[in-house]
């Protein structure tokens, strides 16, 4: 998993392998390397199994990473979640079952209730029933998290019951009856060719990420400067700005390299009277609304998990619960905000799942938790508490579906998907778990 | 200086405290001046680290009353304690190991930005400053703490409890996890927050500790106080006594655990 182990060698020598002193002087983590090589193993594998099945390469296309994205980012947004979470030592088993109610709740309101008051086409419905369902997620992760905190039951039953309870509970809204169509608008969170910001946004949107990569980097090396602290040198600070934007530029060049599907398209021509050129009308889809939710989520993830107090204090209960508490922070009052989070998080979740299916049934999101899970702890984050990163588990998250959709792709039989992504999730940890041994020896 | 009719900085007066049935204090009652130290003696189990613990807000008491300069206070919690300039050095340290030296010396107590947010810059600069005065050798600002020696860790926890103006220190075995050396910092630095005024309640087995560094003792037994007296009218022979018979010399003030002669 990982590419080299480095051993901690102070100084910097000359002859020292190129790697390693990029490595060093960037302060890449070693682990995430190890994840993004993983990731792109199984591109490439999958990629040059389908050449040498069907004789044309499916796997690393536009269209096929473009819909990788969209599909990720359910679970992504939950992951981001669930990090906070496992490093507070707790579990949550219920976020599948959150989903699948809130869904429901929202598909309720949008189908039978609201249009009576607010008429069919109303362009309230999509928020006022995204509010509510980001409300009623809160309120449900506030509930589990106080019966955690403020009873002390253990997070694994109290959210196992909840896995039970918020299914049946979804399944008592819709009487086992699934719920469609759902507003027109609310559908945009789902993606496809209308829910897409297209080419020119999409550009946009890249080149604004590069600049916020290098104004990030220029604005921590002055506050480092302004301490008189030790900085990275120069060419380091370079070759990162220069892997941030190019990652930034790359994502954003595939998602546009992916047209609209070519009947969508026509269609659009004829509505809108443009003439259609031989071979096809070329409309880029560009970055799907749920992809761009899901990055929204993940840097805001970031910002609470690393530069606020209530992020540092999830950490610190996460590392030793007693002396956060001997330190004067309220760890119960944090549990509860976790959950509360966490709950926030699945609502959203089931605005991205449902409005992708156009429909609410009772079963969306089922067995989403143990993904959510496995990919927050195929991300490196650990199970014992007070480690885990948000980036990792979206990576962790991307690896999973990556798996997923290849064996889609390729035909596997369901049977054995399940039985890969199982194998794989105890294979990761168990690397990591030797590796952290052994550089934790070394 | 524990001059009678004074104001005490810190008056415990008939602390109990129990777990299910087990007294673990039974009436104890103590006092601290300002620039005094008290050395807290006894067994382990004989209820000092226990009795400490109400005072610095990790138990709450079943009995009894706490003042601070002379005025009665509730301690409820950490947080009221701290509100009181109280600051505690655990014998288990109390470190979240898991985040770094600058994190750990102001868990609770971050420095903001003017945008709330984390400075982490602004904070690792002063632990270096803290950290400089207090073990200069200490360099590993980036690294979880969990990392760190035994000295290195302590030295990490004695900067948290007295980079705040404390006014009431509580050592729970300072030197429990240092060599020679770090422990003869450590006194320095006791009699140093000593000049400044700072009350000091310090918990310690080891006798000859507390006899160096304390002006009076007080001793603890299976959870009552067997006695309280200046350094320099007991021998070590004697406190030895109040520890393992309960036997309150002349040269002490007899407590409720004293033996009955």
């Amino acid at each position: 998993m990982t590419s080299s182990a480095a051993p901690s060698t102070a100084g910097s020598s000359p002859d020292e392998p190129l790697l390693r002193r990029l490595m060093r002087a960037t302060e890449i983590d070693t682990r995430m390397l190890g994840m993004i090589g993983a990731l792109l193993l199984i591109w490439v594998g999958f990629h040059v199994y389908t050449i040498l099945s069907t004789g044309e390469g499916l796997f690393i296309t536009p269209r096929n990473l473009s819909n990788l994205l969209v599909q990720t980012s359910s679970v992504a947004v939950m992951a981001t979640g669930m990090v906070l979470i496992i490093v507070m030592r707790h579990i949550d088993l219920s976020v599948g079952s959150i989903l699948g109610f809130v869904s429901t709740i929202i598909g309720v309101t949008q189908v039978y209730f609201l249009p009576k008051y607010l008429g069919l086409d109303s362009p309230f419905i999509w928020i006022i029933t995204m509010i509510m369902g980001l409300a009623i997620g809160a309120a449900i992760g506030a509930f589990q998290g106080s019966l955690v905190a403020y009873l002390g039951i253990p997070a694994f039953i109290v959210t196992l019951g909840g896995q039970l309870f918020w299914r049946g509970a979804a399944w008592w809204v819709t009487t086992g009856a699934t719920i469609a169509p759902l507003d027109a608008r609310f559908s945009l969170m789902g993606g496809g060719p209308y829910g897409s910001i297209g080419a020119t946004a999409s550009w946009a949107l890249g080149l604004l990420a590069c600049v916020g990569v290098i104004l990030s980097l220029y604005m921590s090396r002055r506050r480092r400067a302004k301490f008189n602290f030790p900085q990275r040198p120069m060419w380091a600070e370079i070759t990162l700005a220069a892997i941030g934007c190019l990652v930034a530029l790359g994502v954003t060049w595939v998602v546009n390299a992916y047209p609209w599907p070519e009947r969508v398209a026509a269609r659009y021509a004829e509505e809108h009277n443009i003439p259609v050129p031989e071979g096809g009308l070329f409309i880029s889809t560009g970055y799907a609304i749920p992809v761009l939710i899901a990055l929204v989520v993940g840097a805001a993830m970031t910002f609470l998990a690393t530069r606020t107090r209530f992020g540092r204090y999830v950490y610190a209960i996460g590392g030793n619960p007693e002396a956060a508490e001997l330190a004067g922070i309220n760890t119960r009052r944090i549990t509860v905000y976790v959950f509360a989070l966490m709950g926030a998080l699945a609502a959203i979740s089931a605005c991205i799942s449902s409005a992708r299916l156009n429909s609410a049934t009772n079963v969306l999101g089922q067995f989403d938790e143990l993904y959510v899970i496995a990919a927050a702890v195929i991300g490196g984050t650990s199970l014992a508490g007070g480690v885990g990163t948000i980036y990792g588990a979206l990576i962790g998250a991307l690896v999973i579906q990556s798996l997923q959709s290849g064996m889609v792709l390729l035909g596997f039989d369901s049977a054995f998907q399940q039985m890969v992504v199982g194998v794989v999730l105890v294979g990761a940890v168990g690397i990591d778990t030797f590796y952290r041994r052994r550089t934790a020896k070394g | 200086m524990a001059g009678n009719g004074a104001t005490p900085l810190v008056e415990l007066k008939d602390i109990s405290i129990a777990f299910g049935g087990i007294k673990a204090v039974d009436h104890a009652s103590v006092d601290l001046y300002p620039g005094e130290v008290v050395g807290l003696l006894g067994h382990n189990g004989a209820g000092k680290s226990t009795l400490i613990k109400v005072l610095s807000g990790a138990y709450k008491r079943d009995g009894g009353v706490i003042r601070i300069n002379g005025e009665e206070v509730t301690i409820n919690n950490p947080r009221d304690a701290k509100h009181y300039g109280i600051e505690t050095i655990y014998q288990t340290l109390a470190l979240a190991d898991n985040v770094d030296a600058a994190s750990n010396l102001y868990l609770g107590r971050e420095i903001l930005t003017s945008w709330g947010t984390l400075d982490d810059s602004a904070m690792e600069a002063q632990a270096r400053q803290v950290m400089g005065r207090l073990n200069p050798n200490f360099r590993r600002f980036k690294d979880p703490v969990k990392s760190l020696s035994g000295g290195q860790r302590q030295s990490v926890a004695i900067a948290r409890a007295i980079h705040f103006n404390a006014r009431i220190l509580i050592m729970d075995e300072p030197t429990a996890a240092l060599g020679p050396q770090e422990t003869a910092q450590v006194g320095e630095l006791i009699k140093q927050l000593k000049a400044e005024g700072i009350g000091i309640f310090l918990i310690s087995h080891d006798i000859h500790d507390v006899f160096d560094l304390a002006d009076r003792v007080a001793v603890m037994k299976n959870g009552q106080v067997v006695g309280i007296g200046k350094v320099e009218n007991m021998t070590k022979d004697e406190v030895l006594g109040m520890i393992i018979l309960g036997k309150c010399p002349p040269g002490a003030t007899p407590g409720p655990g004293a033996m009955a002669s």
